[in-house]
């Protein structure tokens, strides 16, 4: 192919349903009864379960991801009048690893492009689940925290300060406790709000330690960006390629990383 | 966007790649670390001392530790045991009440004022539908207590303890930890704990735990073991302890079926299925309180309906060729006696009966049919025409009593009751498990291992146990 597609107003295509529809479609998931897609991802252990229950009830089903033995849940719901398909991810600490369950978050949250994309995150182990949602900012712009086991945190004396967390990630930040219900009517709003572009997000980036490195991925960054304009997540792709990510390189050749853009 | 630039792109990586050096990967993860770390510092406030008790770390101490883990773990799988033995009595019964002993006369009257032929009435009302009712009311109250007790002990947060206790015995065994998990779903079912084998990433693992599922005692063949148990073994003792001691017999079995699911994954880790034992971390969750209407609710739905409808589909073919073989009659006797005298000597030479072994084959779609199907064929094989509905018909007797009657008027003996308890452990899988292992493993050479080498297993046991019995001056 040597022409260009123009595309003038990225941001556009890239909040139109029908743009993701058929990546989507090759992921298994139907978008033809709904609005919007979100997704839930999280670290094992995290409540996600009880918050995808909450939020769908029984309009849910399981299945499994098109051609792997992992087991998907799927469900709808809706809110201020759109419909949102709710899709769990599953339980991963991280998206770095080669494990087949990492490797389903990621080509989900990469290629299917939710419009959201829900990290559902213990507040009593922060730390540890807050390396998972800085890899998720790394590669979608659209994301909220839903800061769960709010009620284990009280029980143990511990204080979170949601809004500052909000402002250092960038990204709103909603405390539930999702097993009495705590929290989802905030949660419904934000997810509405970032899925419909009507809250924009200023994701938080990790800050490499070293220059030389920091310098390396500038460079691949601009060149990338120079070649794919309109790559949202044109930094994350540098930083996959410096770290020898096949599939990311496959991927690029394929052409699959460049629709996206 | 052309080629060249995107060959460029990626030229471009690879060079970087040499200047940042191997360890970028380490100092990624590092950075994100940091990063993590630093945010979360700023956004939690710790208490300023830690709560003196953690309930969370002392049940842990106590359900993990080396002096009461095991017996804790037998005390839960007893509790279990019984809460779903003495809770599904009266449902059972109801159900059979209802479907059996009033739908079915009802049944039979209104078919035949529609002036249907015997052979479809018969095939259709005492075949099909009789197996249906009884999958239906043997399976799914014990199933419908079973699924949410264990399903409230996950949510509770007990299960990966147990798969903790256990990972090293496992191990050992050249299995996976997660094992334990699997096995514990195959106790309420064999086709969802093949399932449940899935868990496992590694493939050679996961077909150990996928072999070996059927050591684990499922709901259909409890009411087996219970019964046999309950009839002969607790008929030894004076009355007071027969329960108790009946219990304990089924719990008994239950452990040999662990102890062999340990004995055959160390077989198949140093035969067959020779390999690495793959390390996992399992992170113990904290202790939460159950919510118990929930799970009773999902459970019932996603767990006990969908394996009682797989289980209703199968049994209404066997019911069919139930009825079909004890009512297709050639020269004197049914085509079913016919089988049964045939039988009747290999099966002695097991310390069983050709009726069991008669039974056995007609009922590998579901093992719940196995003691009508005894009954019956008992029945029909020492013509005792007043017990029962009658020929060919499928029944079950209310009194114990009544059971023992018909058991010794075909020759049972002890002997015949034990080797039944250790037969309905070990033999092949039913024929939903069969099926679900092939669409799990998507290999017949697995598939029919995981059929036949139970089955294998069981003939040698009996066998062997009726020698020696026989050996000691048993009556048998």
């Amino acid at each position: 192919m040597t022409f260009e597609i123009e595309t003038p107003n990225a941001e556009a295509c890239a909040n139109c349903p029908a743009h993701n529809a058929n990546h989507l479609l090759k992921l298994g998931v139907d978008m033809e009864d709904w609005d919007f897609v979100v997704a839930l991802a999280g670290n094992p252990n995290t409540g996600k379960s009880t918050v995808f229950n909450a939020l769908t009830g029984l309009r849910q089903h399981t299945g499994n991801w098109p051609g792997k033995t992992v087991t998907r849940a799927e469900g709808g719901f809706d809110f201020d009048g759109q419909r949102f398909k709710l899709v769990d991810l599953p339980g991963t600490y991280s998206l770095l690893s080669t494990t087949l369950d990492e490797e389903i978050a990621r080509d989900f949250i990469l290629f299917g492009r939710p419009d959201v994309t829900v990290v559902v995150v213990d507040a009593t182990r922060l730390e540890r689940n807050l390396n998972l949602v800085l890899q998720v900012l790394e590669i979608t712009d659209r994301a909220i925290v839903c800061l769960n086991l709010m009620d284990e945190a009280r029980r143990h004396g511990l204080q979170v300060d949601e809004r500052r967390l909000a402002r250092d990630l960038g990204i709103p930040v909603v405390p539930t406790a999702a097993r009495y219900g705590e929290g989802l009517s905030d949660l419904l709003p934000a997810i509405s709000q970032v899925a419909s572009g009507q809250l924009r997000c200023c994701p938080h980036r990790v800050r490499s330690q070293s220059s030389d490195l920091s310098g390396a991925v500038r460079q691949l960054t601009a060149q990338i960006e120079a070649v794919f304009p309109g790559l949202p997540n044109a930094r994350w792709v540098a930083l996959r390629l410096l770290d020898g990510d096949g599939c990311v390189a496959t991927a690029l050749r394929k052409g699959e990383l460049g629709a996206l853009a | 966007m052309s080629e060249n630039n995107l060959e460029a792109v990626l030229a471009n990586a690879e060079t970087l790649r040499w200047q940042v050096g191997s360890d970028f990967h380490e100092r990624l993860v590092e950075a994100i670390y940091a990063d993590a770390a630093r945010i979360a510092d700023r956004a939690v406030t710790r208490p300023q001392q830690r709560p003196r008790f953690d309930l969370d770390r002392t049940l842990d101490r106590l359900v993990t530790s080396r002096a009461f883990g095991f017996p804790l773990m037998l005390l839960m799988l007893t509790v279990v045991f019984w809460v779903t033995i003495a809770g599904a009595n009266v449902p059972s019964s109801m159900l059979a009440t209802l479907l059996l002993d009033k739908l079915h006369p009802l049944l039979k009257t209104g078919v035949a004022s529609i002036g249907v032929p015997w052979w479809l009435d018969g095939f259709l009302i005492d075949g099909v539908y009789l197996a249906m009712g009884w999958v239906m009311s043997v399976m799914l109250p014990p199933m419908a207590i079973f699924f949410p007790l264990f399903t409230l002990l996950e949510d509770f947060g007990y299960l990966p303890r147990v798969a903790f206790n256990l990972d090293n015995i496992f191990r050992k065994s050249g299995a996976h930890g997660k094992q334990a998990l699997s096995m514990a779903m195959g106790w309420g079912c064999n086709a969802a704990g093949v399932i449940a084998a899935r868990i496992i990433d590694s493939p050679r693992e996961r077909l150990i735990a996928i072999i070996t599922n059927n050591f684990a005692l499922c709901n259909g063949r409890w009411p087996t073991q219970i019964l046999v148990a309950t009839v002969f073994v607790g008929t030894l003792v004076p009355a007071h302890l027969g329960g108790l001691i009946s219990a304990l017999a089924v719990v008994a079995i239950a452990v040999l079926g662990v102890g062999l699911t340990f004995a055959v994954s160390w077989g198949l880790s140093r035969t067959v299925l020779k390999g690495e034992v793959s390390t996992f971390s399992l992170e113990l969750p904290p202790y939460r309180p159950p919510r118990i209407w929930q799970t009773i609710y999902t459970s019932i739905i996603d767990r006990t309906m969908f394996v009682l409808w797989r289980a209703i589909l199968w049994a209404a073919p066997a019911g069919a060729l139930i009825w079909i073989s004890s009512n297709w009659f050639i020269g004197e006797l049914s085509l079913a006696e016919h089988l049964v005298t045939v039988l009747d000597p290999f099966g002695l030479l097991l310390g069983l009966n050709g009726v069991i072994l008669m039974a056995y084959i007609l009922a590998i779609p579901a093992n719940e049919i196995v003691i009508p199907t005894i009954l019956m064929l008992t029945v029909l094989s020492a013509r005792m025409a007043s017990v029962g509905a009658g020929a060919g018909v499928m029944f079950e007797l209310d009194s114990f009593g009544g059971t023992l009657a018909v058991f010794n008027e075909g020759g049972w003996t002890l002997l015949t009751a034990i080797n039944l308890m250790l037969f309905s452990l070990i033999h092949n899988p039913c024929s939903t498990t069969i099926h679900t292992i092939y669409k799990e493993t998507g290999s017949a050479k697995w598939t029919l291992v995981s059929a036949l080498l139970p089955v294998a297993m069981g003939l040698a046991a009996t066998f062997l146990v009726a020698q020696l019995w026989r050996l000691f001056g048993g009556e048998g």
